[in-house]
């Protein structure tokens, strides 16, 4: 008895050790992998961030007002944050396929769809990115525009702007991501058809008399924007 | 025609006679030019549908080549920008001028006129490059640019422009005007100041769309790889002035008399009129950078002509507005001039905001000084630059006021003094723009 249970023992020790022995070197490769991914996404975090200094991203976003918006969120620069995303992004991958070299079915599967998902993420921050810059742009283009012409409520304009155009950009970022992309168009839809309408009935029956007041403000006004603006040349 | 010509550059002729002759000019142009040969005198009027007053204005044009210059060779060249009013239609129909009973003479030389239209991309200075190409062609001495939409134009403006040039070796003729006390309020308080300051020479209108030049400085403009640049295309008067005096042309300023224009002299609006000069102005002190960098010092210019003044039309000013705008703009602004002024020039705007309507004043000191911040800003693109010269308006608006409520009453001479103050202010703060302005990016 005593015997037998020794030598299950001991064909227990030398089945692990066996499967130990097999298992290390996957093991071994697989932090092979993980720390030659890490230098691969160092080296192209430094690269990615000269090169867009070389675009002058960073100039670009500060001009453009992303950096200050980016900055109000605690976020860093645009370029910080996409070398930071590039350096994740890589790394992540390196630390899957590594993960794969173990050899593990049930995750291999897993990690294929996930590095089948990389590109998308990619596309769909960059849609978010440039989505940002031009609500942005047209806020402020717009704030100007109605400050300039004397129009009531120029920030209030800047901002429905701002909203809707980051709106339409999420929207179409979760969209490449194909995250319940019927849902949002449809919610996007309707939350952009309620404000047009919500602001039709405002305007046309609780503010009549507001409308009134500003066409005629407008029109009575003309003459004196001639008589101001007398040739400033 | 004569083969070669004096010229600054040796070569530099040649290539704008090249440029001329291969792509600015349409060969029909050409064709009229090559008949016309050399002239002395060439006098270009930039039209875009100014029916009701080309013809007149060609008049005044005309009466003062043959009366004022009578032995010499001219030519009137009308740069048509595409009018749709028969501008030309106009031109070309109009009866033959009776000189002999205008000026007791007849015309010793047949005087030319001709038409073109410029083509490709648009802007006065499109225009203005066409005109020049011809003066490169006809080697013409002396060279003027008249406004096709003047009711004021008077056959001596003619002289006033050409015979520096022709008579005294100047290279450029500005024109000075006689005009209201609240007239051209952007160059009197912007443009003319910071020009004379920065550039050495003060000259009082900058601006001015009526112009004198000799066919050498004609030659050395057509030289310049800026042509397509949209501060040249729409700003190309504020162009040639500083080109004129940075690269130490002979510049002196004749005056004309009263300027009155026929109909709304703004087709921009002030938006649009601040982004096109202010926009010229600050692009241009980026061209010259190294030039006025290291100079410093105002010297004065030749003026010539006997001034004289009339009664002018009333200005009616709606100060109020002006005011209101400037508060309105500053607080809805705030963000956006945040990242264009220092902290102490937004804070003292903001505090004149805050003054009421009969003490409200944007004084000479704080007034330059956002200049110059705005000017440093446009060079670093803290953000958009059309975007910086449109957040310029509502304070332009606020100095507007300011100077017409501080000078309700004064005269001309006090006035000429409050300019003169204000001219040597831009001076006094040169130091500090040099800085900001070479500052690291």
């Amino acid at each position: 008895m005593g015997d037998k249970i020794l030598n299950t023992l001991a064909q227990t020790s030398d089945k692990v050790s066996d499967r130990v022995m097999e298992f290390l070197p996957q093991l071994v490769v697989m932090a092979i992998i993980i720390l030659i991914g890490l230098l691969i996404a160092w080296v192209l975090q430094v690269v990615v961030r000269r090169l867009l200094g070389l675009v002058k991203l960073g100039k670009i976003s500060e001009t453009s007002g992303v950096t200050a918006m980016l900055s109000k969120a605690a976020l860093p620069s645009p370029v910080e944050l996409l070398s930071r995303l590039v350096f994740w992004v890589v790394w992540l991958a390196f630390i899957l396929l590594g993960v794969e070299a173990l050899g593990v079915q049930a995750l291999q599967l897993q990690i294929a769809r996930l590095l089948m998902f990389l590109p998308q993420i990619f596309v769909a921050l960059l849609i978010l990115f440039v989505g940002l810059l031009a609500a942005n742009f047209f806020s402020r283009a717009t704030l100007l525009a109605a400050a300039n012409a004397n129009y009531p409520s120029p920030r209030l304009l800047a901002n429905v702007v701002r909203l809707l155009i980051a709106i339409l950009a999420v929207t179409m970022a979760f969209e490449q991501l194909g995250l319940g992309q019927h849902a949002i168009l449809i919610a996007f839809a309707i939350a952009f058809g309620a404000v047009m309408f919500g602001l039709a009935i405002a305007f046309g029956l609780g503010g009549r008399d507001v409308a009134r007041q500003i066409l005629e403000k407008q029109f009575s006004e003309k003459k004196e924007e001639e008589e101001d603006e007398v040739s400033p040349l | 025609m004569e083969a070669t010509r004096p010229g600054r550059g040796s070569g530099g002729f040649s290539r704008g006679r090249g440029l001329a002759e291969e792509s600015l000019l349409t060969d029909e142009f050409v064709r009229q030019l090559t008949a016309v040969g050399e002239v002395d005198v060439l006098i270009g009027i930039i039209t875009l549908n100014n029916r009701k007053t080309i013809e007149r204005v060609v008049s005044a044009v005309q009466v003062g080549l043959v009366k004022y210059f009578p032995r010499e060779r001219t030519v009137v060249i009308l740069a048509d920008g595409g009018s749709r009013d028969g501008t030309l239609d106009a031109v070309a129909n109009s009866t033959a001028l009776d000189f002999r009973s205008m000026l007791a003479s007849s015309p010793l030389r047949t005087g030319h006129r001709l038409t073109t239209s410029y083509a490709g991309i648009q802007g006065r200075g499109s225009a203005v490059r066409v005109v020049m190409a011809a003066a490169d062609l006809l080697h013409a001495k002396a060279c003027a640019l008249v406004s096709p939409d003047l009711q004021s134009i008077t056959p001596e403006w003619i002289e006033s422009l050409i015979r520096p040039v022709l008579r005294e070796q100047f290279d450029f003729v500005t024109p000075v005007y006689h005009r209201h006390k609240f007239d051209g309020l952007l160059v009197k308080n912007l443009v003319s100041p910071m020009m004379s300051a920065l550039y050495r020479s003060k000259v009082r209108e900058p601006v001015g769309s009526e112009l004198g030049f000799s066919g050498r400085f004609a030659c050395h403009c057509l030289e310049k790889p800026v042509w397509h640049e949209q501060a040249v295309r729409f700003g190309v008067e504020i162009w040639m002035t500083a080109q004129a005096m940075v690269d130490s042309f002979k510049i002196c300023q004749s005056f004309l008399g009263p300027k009155i224009h026929a109909g709304q002299p703004i087709g921009e609006g002030l938006v649009g009129t601040i982004q096109q000069v202010v926009g010229a102005l600050f692009g241009s002190l980026e061209k010259n950078e190294s030039f006025w960098l290291a100079h410093s010092g105002m010297q004065a210019v030749p003026s010539f002509g006997f001034k004289f003044s009339v009664a002018l039309e009333p200005i009616r000013l709606n100060k109020k507005r002006m005011v209101t705008m400037f508060r309105t703009g500053t607080e809805q602004l705030a963000g956006i001039l945040k990242s264009i002024l220092a902290a102490d020039t937004l804070a003292a705007i903001q505090a004149a905001a805050k003054l009421d309507d009969h003490n409200f004043r944007v004084p000479d000191e704080l007034w330059v000084r956002t200049i110059y911040e705005f000017a440093c800003s446009y060079h670093h693109s803290v953000i958009n630059r059309d975007h910086l010269l449109q957040a310029l308006t509502p304070l332009y608006r606020g100095r507007m006021a300011s100077f017409v409520l501080e000078n309700q009453g004064a005269d001309g001479e006090t006035i000429e003094r409050k300019l003169e103050e204000l001219t040597a202010e831009f001076e006094r703060q040169k130091p500090g723009l040099d800085q900001n302005w070479t500052r690291k990016k």
